[in-house]
């Protein structure tokens, strides 16, 4: 990566422990602008507390975490969110009785405009869900016909695509993704990453945390490895093999040493 | 979704085949479907459905079993005064069980409510105007109390609002010294507290203000659930409230305040439940907290938090009334209303557990 681009989301000596247990050990991290990001570890590896870090759901207890090169500080999940990083989580944090619609704009609908609004707090589904049909159209998922079915009548492919699709409506700098295709079949995890590629193809940078290596290497730009609490390497996909970034990833094979720093 | 792009190339041996499988992802009307699949998509669509049938059906059974007796604009305005109370305890009591809570203090709040409302009057000379403010008040702190150990103590809704109940009603007790405003005297001095008794004639019917209140108060309340972004929230919160953090809710003061609106609405079930005794005593209400709960259930509320209508409990109180009412006129022992109610309530769970299946 060039030197003179600077990334829009780092971490820097990131500590986090429970206990006696130190789930990040001086971890640092780095995100550059428009890639996709692939985060791998072991169990254990401390990775789920980096992102977590990350999306605002843990606060670290030493190290400086930088958006846009500007030091933040975030306290909860809402946090990150109001700062441009929006999160993917692997349980989808989706509410199953509620419409696609209020899915996607929960915590942030938009109300009527004029006094039915201000007054009577009346929400304008109208206009939620012209948002929700175009950013889900956009993410080429409109097989769903009715914007205003439950969540729970959708296939496991099509919620995770209404939760991605609602990250690319808001998230304005950063989106992170947990396992996104840890819960689905085959064929619905080819669209998910297809769904990935087109985030991506509209300058969006991309978290990717995820166990299979084969969609790891497919999409990732670069994969960051992580081990006993800390970035072990930055790989790029087609420099290694698949079988080396795992036995990087559980310590069999010692990383290069100008891969330490990278 | 569409079928995968040109773009995109498959990185598994394995996914080749997949440009020969189906390209539909999601086809929601499958022609097969039996007319009861349909049949439990429609109420799984509209919770509130269910009720209003039952509702229906028993007015036409009781209709033609009782005769015009029964089928009368007195008698079927009397069923709406005789469930006012009961429904505008179960109102609140919806708001709370949507949140996948449970409100056994109601009844008590209600009742201490217009203890309250009577004593500052008659006891201290406050205006009365002032002492139901401070009714409200009251029933307001109650559920606060409640919310707060549900939400920041994290307690469990039963237990908390179990205690709450004992704690309540011995305030009550304790407070009023089981002393009864008479009616005489409310009407000579306080007139105001008896508002919701007056009434409106259309030729036999019969509407008190207590009836308009509640029918008022269950179509607010359905605006509020239904178009607002708070209404919103107590669903997602009864459905998944980790879920509904992570997606933006601010779970805790929501529940606060669903718990602070269910003591208001307590607090007014008080000040209409002196406008339909005419009097102020601390005895009444004793069953207010189990009738609301019953007209909750079989008004198609999931129990389990984030499904049903406020209008599938405004049927369900109404069913009960028309029971109680049905039964009485058509010359049965009591005991039978009882009876149906309680199968009525084992029949409104499950079906709600087979509408559920409608999702999978």
């Amino acid at each position: 990566m060039n030197a003179s681009v600077q990334p829009i989301l780092s971490g820097r000596g990131l500590v986090k422990r429970y206990g006696r247990v130190t789930a990040l050990d001086h971890a640092d991290f780095d995100l550059y602008p428009g890639e996709i990001l692939a985060v791998i570890g072991d169990n254990g590896a401390g990775k789920s507390t980096l992102i977590k870090a990350l999306s605002g759901a843990v606060s670290p207890d030493e190290g400086e975490i930088r958006l846009d090169g500007k030091p933040v500080h975030f306290h909860s999940p809402m946090d990150a969110r109001a700062a441009g990083i929006e999160t993917v989580y692997q349980n989808l944090a989706l509410s199953p009785a509620l419409s696609i619609a209020d899915n996607m704009f929960l915590g942030r609908e938009i109300r009527r405009p004029g006094v039915l609004g201000s007054w009577f707090r009346m929400l304008d589904r109208t206009a939620m869900e012209k948002t929700a049909r175009d950013k889900l159209s956009e993410l080429g998922l409109m097989t769903i016909q009715n914007i205003s079915q439950a969540v729970e009548t959708l296939s496991g492919g099509q919620r995770q695509g209404v939760a991605v699709a609602r990250a690319a409506a808001f998230g304005s700098k950063v989106i992170i993704m947990d396992e996104p295709t840890a819960a689905l079949g085959v064929k619905e995890s080819r669209r998910v990453l297809d769904l990935i590629r087109d985030v991506k193809a509209r300058g969006m940078p991309i978290v990717l945390i995820s166990h299979n290596m084969p969609h790891v290497f497919e999409v990732a730009d670069r994969i960051h490895i992580h081990r006993l609490g800390r970035r072990l390497a930055v790989i790029k996909p087609s420099d290694y093999s698949m079988s080396d970034a795992v036995a990087l990833m559980t310590g069999a094979m010692k990383p290069p040493a100008d891969m330490a720093a990278a | 979704m569409t079928q995968p792009k040109t773009a995109s190339t498959p990185s598994q041996d394995f996914e080749s085949v997949l440009s020969g499988s189906a390209s539909e992802v999601a086809s929601f009307e499958h022609p097969g479907k039996t007319f009861l699949q349909r049949g439990r998509e429609f109420l799984h669509g509209n919770p509130a459905a269910v009720p209003l049938i039952v509702l229906i059906v028993s007015l036409v059974v009781f209709g033609v079993l009782v005769g015009s007796k029964f089928f009368s604009a007195f008698s079927l305005t009397l069923i709406l005064q005789q469930v006012a109370i009961t429904g505008i305890v179960a109102a609140a009591q919806t708001l709370v069980i949507l949140t996948a809570g449970i409100d056994l203090s109601v009844g008590a709040i209600m009742v201490l409510s217009s203890v309250v409302m009577g004593q500052f009057t008659f006891r201290y000379g406050l205006p009365a105007e002032l002492s139901i403010l401070c009714g409200f008040a009251v029933g307001a702190l109650c559920g606060f109390i409640n919310g707060f150990l549900v939400a920041y103590i994290r307690l469990p809704p039963f237990i908390v609002t179990l205690g709450m109940w004992q704690v309540i009603l011995a305030t009550n007790f304790l407070y009023s010294a089981n002393q009864t405003i008479r009616a005489q005297d409310i009407s000579a001095e306080a007139p105001i507290l008896q508002f919701f008794g007056q009434s409106i004639r259309l030729g036999g019917a019969v509407f008190t203000y207590g009836v308009i209140a509640f029918v008022l108060l269950v179509f607010l309340l359905w605006y509020v659930l239904n178009h607002t972004a708070w209404g919103r929230h107590v669903y997602a919160i009864g459905d998944d409230p980790d879920a509904a953090e992570l997606s933006g809710v601010r779970v805790k003061p929501v529940l606060i305040s669903v718990y602070v609106l269910s003591g208001l609405i307590c607090a007014l079930a008080g000040w209409a439940l002196i406008g339909r005794l005419g009097s102020v005593s601390p005895t009444a209400g004793q069953f207010a907290n189990i009738e609301s709960i019953t007209a909750v259930v079989i008004g198609g509320i999931s129990l389990f938090g984030g499904r049903g209508s406020i209008l599938g409990t405004m049927f369900g109180a109404l069913i009960v009334g028309v029971f109680a009412l049905g039964l009485r006129l058509w010359g049965t022992d009591p005991q039978w209303t009882y009876l149906m109610i309680g199968l009525l309530i084992i029949a409104a769970v499950a079906i709600d557990q087979w509408i559920r299946k409608a999702a999978a």
